[in-house]
């Protein structure tokens, strides 16, 4: 198998990623959507470390699914207590920050 | 390699035909399903590529607990959300502009860079070398890793618990 049509369909779902990020409004579909971009990453990494014959690729595959687990679990309770102080999830309505 | 290939085939296009569906769905239930779909596809990659070890952690650590946190998420949030067309924001095509430059710029640069090379399978990569990988040269990490876990534990109980 080509190297490239691993490579091909990480790219494919990372830009995905990016347009869930970019398009939605839900916090809980952005948080997804971020999932999907970091499962292209590991697609690479454990496709680099096939191509290698390397098992570092999938050491750090390992690493980018536990930090995906923290990242979920810190970015729900953002968007928990969002939901809590403003009975919305609604992204673009969170601009309190705003120069 | 043929078996190979149209296994890679179908896995792929249920793949992107669940991560289109994740992005533009207008149930957030729905999405997450699709995202255990994308996940499972993830998962069969990843055997494919001989990594059964990160493909079973796959399976355990994303669709069994992400997958449900997220749906807890979506849970405790539920209120105003739900009504048609309401998930989207109005940047969508410039949304969709980004996306496929971003895919196209990729694609150009991978199909230069890696052009037709194959890989060359050697077998399965035994758990064991990953093991030997993860504690050895990858040990400081690894504890880092765990101290981020607990950090993130902590800062996600004080962030939601109500008091």
């Amino acid at each position: 198998m080509y190297l490239n049509q691993f490579l091909m369909l990480a790219a494919v779902l990372f830009a995905m990623g990016v347009y869930g990020v970019l398009a939605r409004k839900n916090g809980v579909l952005v948080l997804m959507s971020i999932e999907l971009m970091l499962n292209a990453v590991n697609i690479n990494l454990v496709a680099f470390g096939a191509f290698n014959n390397n098992v570092a690729g999938q050491t750090f595959a390992l690493f980018v699914i536990a930090i995906a687990a923290a990242e979920v679990g810190v970015g729900l309770a953002i968007i928990l207590l969002i939901f809590r102080n403003r009975a919305s999830v609604d992204i673009d309505e969170i601009d309190a920050m705003r120069g | 390699m043929v078996v190979e290939n149209i296994a890679f085939g179908l896995l792929a296009a249920a793949m992107v035909a669940a991560g289109f569906r994740l992005v533009t769905t207008k149930n957030v239930v729905r999405a997450a399903l699709f995202l255990a779909i994308v996940l499972g596809g993830v998962a069969g990659i990843f055997t494919l590529l001989g990594a059964e070890f990160v493909a079973w952690v796959q399976v355990l650590v994303y669709i069994g607990a992400i997958v449900v946190l997220l749906l807890f998420g979506v849970m405790l949030t539920r209120a105003p959300i739900g009504k048609e067309g309401d998930l989207d924001n109005d940047q969508r095509w410039t949304a969709a502009l980004v996306a496929l430059f971003v895919l196209g710029s990729l694609a150009a640069v991978l199909a230069d860079a890696w052009g037709t090379q194959e890989i060359k399978f050697q077998g399965v990569q035994r758990t064991a070398a990953v093991s030997d990988s993860i504690f050895g040269t990858y040990v400081v990490p690894f504890e880092v890793a765990s101290v981020l876990l607990l950090a993130a534990l902590v800062g996600a109980v004080a962030l939601a618990r109500r008091d």
